[in-house]
């Protein structure tokens, strides 16, 4: 019998037994849908990583020089935790070290952060992502300025308390006023609004927009390092190549300053994006084994009723298949017209599925600050596996069909 | 077949038919192993079935000599419990024998797996059924169409055949109906369409008139009769003497052998039939 005959058998079988297809398909259904669904918000959260956290946060062509990792990923050992524990601190002196020797065509800045208490006379106090850094800060991240200046030079060199701050601190504590040149208290220090940045949005449901940038030289760096030493220095390059060579220039000039012999490894950490990557990447991989486990359970259960099904429809139709034989049907001919029937079923079930799934990641995108998309592959994999779970819940009904003795069969009532 | 087959028109008119002789018959079925010529349709040499019912063994047929030449219209008669139906379903290719030969068409085929067998089925044999046996859910038309599609036909000979094998049996307006919404006398019709679509050899009914009314009986009966006129092989498998009593030749089987083998006059004088 032709695929196509087989593929219009099995639609109208499910024409005429709508209620019954539907139940069969449920499991099938909601596995699909909810491997669409995790699969677009693995996916919606790796984009995001890349585009947006890497991005945005890390930076790229980015790295940090720092005393030891500021984001630790994975399993740290309770000996790696002691010897970074041990590192020398890094103070300004060695910045600007490394800074001179930097090859062209890179920015670089001390950053040191916090969250430090905020008041003004029009607002409660609140806590602030404070930033004690130097002008070029403003160019690695991109921030442009809404209102006001940035800080210069001469302010981080005379360590002046002036303030350039995010939108969601300024509308907090100058409601309906021009903050520009009105007093902002950090940790009982008034300091001095001097600008205010673009809004920058939130990532995974967190505000970017709470934080506050002065000089790392002003009175906030005495409660951000009261040692006078350094969280790290920030260095952008303009490509990977001149990253590259930054990152070689850093390394030798805090080794010398070190005194670092060649057997020594490195007493501070150079940064980059790529370890937050390459995290990711290993999460995702978690993420989607997890995430997938859960609608297996459910393709399976669908397998299962769909196998049960195609048992039932096997026996209510033996009389069908006596004659189909008598007509000259052979195995192979019975065998395709059940199997094509289970896979076209289970097909169904996954389109709708898929539906329903690109619905919900919708639903979550929408009402969550969980990023969600529908992954193309993961639309073809689901139908791939709709197919796959009928054709493989059919076989045993199938192959019982087309086993059966045409004497037996035609004589059932 | 409706290039033969013209329906009631070729009714009433008697003729002698095709018959072979005592002589021959027993000429070829005793020659074991020897491929029978082309006008034998069906040649069973020693034809053995037997059956294993929970460490009993069933003897259905016990050595079944039988030999049918193109265009006869033969009867097979018996009692239940005969074998009859055992050499029906073996005659059909449904089932193979325990031993014995047997040729349709110069093959053997009582040697042949099960989806050789298939084929034999799709090609050869024409089947039409005491229940009629019509798929329930398909209208006449997709039901005459069956044997085509599992022939490999292209859809629009199929469609094109399978109307002129109904048309042949006067349903032409009948074909998009299913077999609920038809008579016993039409279903019993549709099945004979789709027997004769595939241009079988042999048309192999088994109690054809099993489920019908005595009127409508009479009327099937004459399709078969014009049939056997225009050149169908036909056997038919009865235990009604009077059904067996219209084809030419009866065969009566009891316990499993052939009881008697001849012309149904000859029947007729046995069983007091006038």
């Amino acid at each position: 019998m032709p695929f196509f005959e087989a593929i219009k058998l099995a639609l109208s079988q499910i024409r005429v037994q709508k209620l019954k297809s539907f139940f069969t398909l449920l499991g099938v259904m909601i596995g699909v849908m909810f491997l669409i669904a995790v699969v677009s918000i693995v996916e919606g959260m790796s984009r995001y990583m890349t585009e947006e956290f890497a991005g945005r946060i890390l930076g790229v062509n980015q790295f940090t020089l720092r005393r030891s990792p500021n984001m630790q990923f994975g399993d740290v050992s309770e000996e790696t935790w002691r010897a970074w524990a041990r590192r020398p601190r890094i103070y300004p002196p060695e910045a600007k070290q490394v800074r001179d020797a930097l090859p062209s065509g890179t920015h670089a800045a001390i950053e040191n952060i916090n969250f430090l208490t905020a008041e003004s006379v029009f607002a409660r106090p609140r806590q602030v992502m404070s930033v004690g850094t130097e002008p070029e800060y403003f160019d690695i991240k991109k921030y442009r300025l809404t209102s006001g200046r940035a800080f210069s030079e001469q302010e981080v060199l005379r360590g002046s308390p002036v303030v350039v701050i995010g939108v969601d601190v300024a509308e907090h504590f100058f409601p309906n006023l021009d903050p520009l040149g009105r007093e902002l208290r950090i940790v009982g220090q008034p300091f001095q609004v001097i600008g205010v940045l673009e809004k920058q949005g939130s990532l995974f449901g967190f505000s970017l927009d709470r934080f506050a940038i002065a000089p790392y030289t002003s009175p906030i760096g005495n409660h951000i390092n009261p040692r006078g030493d350094i969280d790290g220095l920030v260095v952008q390059a303009m490509d990977e190549v001149v990253l590259g060579d930054a990152m070689e220039e850093t390394r030798g000039v805090m080794r010398s300053i070190r005194r670092l012999q060649p057997s020594d490894p490195d007493n501070f950490e150079l940064e980059t994006s790529a370890g937050a990557l390459s995290f990711f990447a290993q999460l995702k991989g978690k993420l989607v084994v997890f995430g997938t486990a859960l609608p297996a359970i459910g393709l399976i259960v669908g397998a299962l009723v769909i196998m049960n099904i195609m048992l039932v429809a096997v026996a209510e139709r033996t009389r069908e298949i006596g004659i189909r034989k008598a007509l000259g049907a052979r195995r192979r001919d019975i065998m395709r017209q059940f199997l094509v029937e289970a896979a076209t079923l289970s097909l169904f079930g996954a389109a709708i599925g898929i539906v329903l799934g690109a619905a919900m990641a919708k639903l979550i995108a929408a009402t969550t600050p969980l990023p969600a998309a529908v992954a193309l592959w993961s639309v073809i994999a689901a139908l791939a596996v709709g197919a796959g779970v009928g054709i493989v819940a059919g076989i045993y009904p199938a192959n019982r069909a087309a086993r059966m003795d045409p004497i037996l069969a035609l004589r059932q009532e | 077949m409706s290039d033969t087959y013209s329906g009631d028109t070729t009714l009433g008119i008697t003729g002698e038919h095709a018959i072979s002789s005592t002589a021959e018959r027993r000429a070829v079925v005793t020659s074991p192993g020897a491929t029978p010529s082309r006008e034998w349709v069906i040649v069973t040499r020693g034809l053995k079935r037997e059956y294993d019912m929970g460490g009993e063994v069933v003897r259905a047929l016990r050595g079944v000599d039988v030999a049918i030449r193109r265009n006869e219209y033969v009867a097979i008669m018996g009692p239940s419990g005969s074998g009859k139906s055992t050499l029906m379903n073996l005659i059909g290719c449904l089932d193979t024998p325990t031993a014995g030969e047997y040729w349709l068409n110069g093959v053997l085929v009582s040697k042949m797996e099960d989806d050789e067998l298939a084929r034999v089925r799709n090609k050869e044999i024409g089947f039409v059924f005491q229940t009629f046996n019509l798929l329930p859910r398909a209208t006449a038309l997709h039901n005459v169409e069956l044997p085509l599609v599992y022939a490999g036909i292209p859809a629009d000979e199929r469609k094109k055949r399978a109307k002129e094998a109904l048309e042949a049996v006067q349903l032409d307006n009948r074909m998009h109906h299913k077999p609920n919404e038809l008579s016993g006398g039409q279903r019993q019709r549709v099945a004979i369409a789709r027997a004769l679509v595939n241009r079988p050899s042999i048309l192999l009914a088994d109690e054809p008139t099993g489920n019908l009314d005595s009127a409508t009986s009479t009327e099937i009966m004459k399709v078969f009769e014009s049939l056997a006129r225009s050149g169908q092989t036909v056997i038919m498998v009865t235990h009604e003497a009077d059904i067996a009593a219209h084809a030419r030749r009866v065969v009566v089987l009891r316990d499993g052998l052939i009881a008697s083998d001849d012309r149904r006059e000859a029947f007729k004088a046995q069983v007091g039939l006038a």
